[in-house]
Parts: structure tokens; sequence; C-alpha cells
């Protein structure tokens, strides 16, 4: 029975910071090579989310819909990238912070505009709805399994294009010195918009997996944001190894904080004490976990910086 | 000139002793995410006044509308415009018990009648309750004691129970132990507007109890239950929840994962009576969907206030007169969930059914009704108000 809970909640971990990982991966790309500060990142993935439920719901299909929403959203993150952000790089990072900051309150209220106050209803695609029976006798959600398919999947590809290809030695010279890659002859504003899309494109990604799990509603992306900045303070910036041993670090913390916690204390105290204790001690422990990283490693686990 | 002066003395004596219209105060959570339950009662409401020929009572109606959007400070200030500015004689309409217990001290000051279409606060039905309030729609903890009785008499071993971190909450729990008084097998409170329930739901699946109560209001329902069936669980332990967190409103936006579940309510649309079905049949006509339990709330409010205003011969402002004749009022009027009577503290004595989510004959997703949990139970915390006997 233990055996079975601890697999579960292991699932579970990972399913979460597989998430968190593709929205860590762009926020720490833009973070690193380009040495911003972008709160703006969260709406981009509160905006794939809208874009994919509006788009399963004209097209009729969840796997139709994916690939145009996450175009879609990379046009958008490239047009932010190109119309504002692209002004900020030279500034300080308090600049940065209150311009993105301008965007997040933009955008949500665009959203509201646009779709309305109700939060939209994205149904998993059909054939995932129902629960799937893995090796051991134990089901579990097979679109949960999906999202730690995709999730794995993104994520090795992601690896393959940042060691392996040229635009990834592009990405990684800018992260460990962006002077020297300049003086070197790169074309920095291009790799620039082309990394915000990537990261765009990556925030749909993970609002489109979450949108049938989660709720679709406007103000979906500060939550996560804050956590995704958590994961790549751990991660160490620029890194993407650092960004998805974080995620999975964070999702494994998170997880196993809410669901062992819990029990611990319903050995100690009366339910209404122990649900009151369990629930705020989780939440704090991501928050200790960064600390003690901070601590013993400064520039974070993976540092991109030499 | 004399002439002119004793016709403006006759058309103000006039004006001030005939109450010869009703003029309705209705204050209610009409947008936002929230905003769904207070437009089925008001759709219920709005058509029994149609049916009533635009007049309660007898009187011409006017019912003047305002929209608290789920805000206390709002809905307070909402409500002493219609009381101060538009003078109304009757309030009702609100929907979250937050902006009822801002908006309560302004209503009872105004010396002027609440009708309750939705739950209120034991605060104000109990210890606190006097004349000025009445409810048509159950007591607080009506729906979750009656799931306990109906789990008691299932004889399920025992019971697991998850609710929201709050007071409503709370009181889902205590209203559920009370009614079924055996074994819980955990009592988990999650944060309230939690999204993923991955990990409650894996302990659930490790502690395989008997039932799973689950009171999840709203946004948080849905993506409960639609998480639970899809991790497989909903064919391993039955599930049962408060009528209120699974009618028509919330089957039309999660379908198919949600046949199956159990629930308990003071209504159902297939109830066996003429009131239910001229009202299921009227409100099917005029909004083309099936009214839910919320629909049938505003209903029986605008019946309650038809009969009481026409028995006390329109007397609104006499309040203890008026409060009696509403008192009196639900003996004289058929209301769709059948039959039911007042207890002394102004809240519903009434029956309670199950349910269960099932597609009808024409293939809509419908709860049907199964059978009476409990009959003519009244409001625990009735107990708590000396000030009314």
């Amino acid at each position: 029975m233990t055996g079975i809970l601890l697999l579960e909640q292991s699932l579970n971990s990972l399913q979460f910071g597989l998430m968190l990982f593709l929205l860590a991966a762009g926020l720490t790309l833009v973070f690193g090579i380009m040495d911003m500060i972008n709160l703006a990142h969260g709406s981009l993935y509160m905006i794939g989310a809208y874009l994919m439920a509006s788009l399963a719901q004209a097209t009729g299909s969840f796997w139709v819909a994916l690939p145009l929403a996450l175009v879609a959203t990379a046009i958008v993150g490239a047009l932010l990238e190109i119309s504002l952000l692209r002004r900020l790089y030279e500034r300080d990072h308090l600049t940065q912070v209150l311009a993105t900051f301008a965007v997040i309150l933009i955008a949500n209220e665009v959203v509201r505009l646009i779709w309305g106050n109700q939060s939209l209803m994205l149904n998993a695609p059909a054939g995932l709805t129902g629960p799937v029976t893995l090796p051991g006798g134990m089901q579990y959600a097979s679109y949960r399994l999906a999202i730690i398919v995709v999730g794995a999947a993104v994520a090795l590809c992601l690896y393959l294009l940042v060691t392996k290809t040229k635009m990834g030695m592009l990405v990684r010279a800018g992260a460990s010195n962006r002077e020297m890659a300049v003086a070197m002859g790169v074309n920095i504003r291009r790799l620039f918009t082309v990394v915000f899309a990537l990261g765009a494109a990556l925030c749909a990604l993970a609002g489109a997996m979450l949108g049938p799990i989660l709720a679709v509603q406007v103000g979906m992306g500060e939550n996560i944001l804050i956590l995704a900045f958590v994961v790549i303070v751990i991660g160490g910036i620029g890194s993407i190894r650092g960004a998805f041993v974080g995620a999975l670090l964070v999702g494994l913390v998170d997880t196993m904080g809410r669901a062992l916690l819990p029990i611990a204390f319903a050995k100690m105290f009366p339910p209404q004490v122990a649900s009151n204790l369990g629930p705020s001690l989780s939440s704090i422990l991501i928050y200790v976990l960064m600390a003690a990283v901070l601590f013993f490693r400064p520039q974070g686990l993976f540092p991109a910086r030499g | 000139m004399r002439l002119f002066w004793a016709a403006a003395a006759a058309a103000l004596a006039f004006h001030v002793h005939a109450a010869n219209e009703l003029k309705i105060g209705y204050l209610s959570t009409l947008s936002g995410p929230a905003g769904a339950i207070g437009v089925e009662i008001r759709d219920g409401f709005n058509l029994a006044l149609k049916m009533a020929g635009g007049k309660l009572g007898g009187l011409p109606t006017e019912v003047i509308f305002a929209d608290d959007t789920l805000n206390p400070e709002t809905g307070k200030q909402l409500a002493e415009r219609l009381l101060k500015r538009d003078r109304v004689n009757l309030m009702t309409g609100v929907v979250f018990s937050n902006v009822m217990i801002a908006a309560w001290p302004t209503i009872q000051q105004s010396k002027v009648v609440y009708i309750a279409p939705n739950s209120t606060p034991t605060s104000i039905t109990g210890a606190g309750c006097n004349q000025y309030f009445v409810s048509a729609a159950w007591p607080n903890e009506g729906h979750h004691e009656a799931a306990g009785h109906y789990a008691k008499s299932k004889g399920y071993k025992n019971v697991y129970l998850i609710a929201p971190n709050y007071p409503a909450g709370k009181d889902s729990t205590t209203g559920f132990k009370r009614g079924y008084g055996g074994t819980i097998a955990a009592e988990v409170y999650t944060k309230l507007n939690q999204l993923d329930y991955s990990a409650e739901l894996a302990q659930l699946r490790a502690a395989k109890p008997a039932a799973l109560y689950a009171f999840l209001p709203g946004g948080m329902g849905i993506n409960f239950i639609k998480q639970f069936v899809a991790a497989g669980l909903s064919s391993e332990i039955p599930l049962l929840v408060p009528g209120f967190a699974d009618d028509q409103d919330i089957l039309r936006a999660v379908g198919e994962p949600m046949l199956g579940i159990f629930d308990t309510s003071h209504w159902a649309y297939d109830l066996d009576n003429d009131a239910n079905r001229k009202f299921v049949a009227a409100f099917e006509k005029e909004y083309n969907r099936i009214p839910s339990l919320f629909a049938e709330q505003g209903y029986t409010t605008a019946l309650l206030i038809d009969t009481a205003v026409r028995s006390a011969k329109g007397k609104i402002e006499d309040v203890p007169a008026f409060h009696k004749a509403l008192m009196a009022a639900p003996a004289r009027f058929k209301s769709p969930r059948g039959d039911w009577k007042f207890a002394h503290n102004g809240t519903p004595v009434q029956d309670y059914y199950v349910r269960v989510v099932a597609k009808d004959n024409q293939g809509r997703i419908v709860n049907k009704k199964i059978g009476t949990v409990v009959s003519g139970l009244s409001d625990f915390w009735a107990k708590d108000c000396t000030a009314l006997k």
C-alpha cells in the first residue's frame, strides 16, 4: 500500500516538475542570455493556454490545436520582444521588472476583454480521459502519463538543441559571456528574438498541457511564475540542465510535502490542526530548499557563467 | 391655489398610505467567475414573476437588480442604495455568505424583511435570528447532514471527507458527521481554490475508504471530479457530494465524467408533483436549458413572497404581521420541492432526496432522483435562536 502511494506520488511530482521545467527553460534562457528579468513570462503561459482552449474548440481536436497554439504564442512572444522588451535590455533590472509587470496587467485585461471573466474549459483529448493500468497493477491517469512523456521528450530535444546544434552553441556562448559573443560577431538581436519565441512556445506547451488538469483563467500565470523563478535560482541562471534538475527537485518537494506531511501530522495532531499545518509547511519547504541551495552554492547548482 | 395645495396634500397622503406597489431590492452576484449561481437563482425568480403576470401578491411589482460582484464591500454599499435611495419594501437575492454578512446589518437596521434564496450563515439564522429574516432555500448544513444520513443508510463502514480549508468547508464536514455518525476514514482540508488534486487523490487511493464525501464548490469541484475520474478512482470508490455541487450548471461544464455521482438535494428536476412539472416545463421553454436547484430556490422565493404579500393584504411595513404571514405561507402554495414548512428561526424544514447523475431518455445528463433520504429535516442550529419562539 505504501509502495503504491510512493510510486503514484513520484509520478505526480515528475509530471509537475516537467511542466515547471517547460516554463523555467524559457525563463532561464531569457534571464541568462539577455540578462533580462521577464515577469511577463507567466502571461505568455496564460495566453498560450487561452489560445489552446479556443483553438481546440474551433478545430474540435486537441492534437490539431496544440501545434497551432504553440506557433501562435511564439509569434506573440516574438512581437513582444521586438516591440518592447528589446528596448529594455540595456536598462537596469528595476526598469525591466516595472515594464514587464505592466505587461502582466495589460495581458490580464486584454484576455479578460477577449475571453471574458469565466474560466475556459479545456478537456483532455479523447482516449486520454480515463486511467491506465501500469505494470504492477497500479492505476494512473493516462493524461498525466502523457504529460510526463511529452515533457521528457521536450527536455531531451532541448538538451540536443543546446548541446549539439550551432544555435545551441550561440545560446551557450551568449549565456556564459554575452560581450564576448557579440565581439565574435554573433547576430545577437536575431538570436534574442528566436530564443524569446522559443521560450514563449514552451510556455504555451505547458499552458496547453496543464489546461485540462488546472483551469484556463485570468491570472493563472502569476502563481506558477514564482515557482519558475525559484527553479531557475536553484538550478543556476542561464543553465538548461540546472532548470531541469531544479524543476524536478521543486516538483518532488512540493508534491511529497503535500502528500506526506499531512499524513505525518495526522498521527500527531487532530485533523483540523494537521490540515492547517500540512499545506502551509509544505509550501514553505520549497523556499527552505532554495535558501539551502543558495547558502551552499550561491550561483545555483549548475551555474552557466564560469 | 388652495385647491392645488389640497390636491398636492391628498396626493402625498395617498403615496404614503397605500402600499399599492411592491418594490423588491434584489442584491446578487451576477457577473464574474462565480456569477453562474446568481444567474440561475435570478432566472428562477424572474420566471415565477412572469408567470404571475408581473404581479406578486396581486401588486404591481418592480424588481431592482444590483450586482455585488462577490465583493462584500460593494454588496453593503448596494444594499444601502437599494434601501435608502430606492426605498424598496423587501430585499432578496444574496448568493454568497460573505456578502450576506456584510449587507445584513444595513438591511435589518432599515427594518426591511429579507427573504433568502440561498443558504445563509448560522450567525444569522442561529443565535442572531430575528423577524427580518426568512429563507426559501435550505439551512446551511442541510445538504451535508442529509448526505450523512444517506451514507449511514447505505451502511458504508467508513467515509473519507474532503473539503476546502475555510468556514463553509468545516460546516460541511460537521453537518455530514452529524448525519452519518460512523467512522471517518480521514478528514482532508485542501487549500481554498486549489486546482491540482493529484496528491490528495493518491492518498485517497491508498486509504481505500468505503465511500468519499467531497464538498468542493464551483471550479474546485469541476477540477476535482475530472481528476478523480481520470485517476480511475470513480470505479473503486462511490463519490457523494452535496446537491449544489453537481447540479445542472456544473453538469453542463463537465459532462460525461460525472455520470454515476450521488448527491443529496431538497429538490430534483424529476420530482413527481404538479408544481414541479409546471416549473420545469416553463423553465425549459423560457431559457432553453434544464433548471438547477438554484433556479428552484429563486422560483420558490418569488412564490413565497407572492403568497405572503397576498395574505398580509399588502401591508408589508407592519413587520410582525408580515413575518407571521411569511411563516404561514409555505402551507398556502405549492412549491416544486413538495411540502415544506418553516422552523421557528425562519429556515425550511423539508425533505431531502438522493439523486444520481445519469442520462435522461433524451440523452441529456441530469440528476435523477432515486429516493428520499430524510423527511422533515430541520436546522440543527435553530436551537440557538431564542429571540423568536
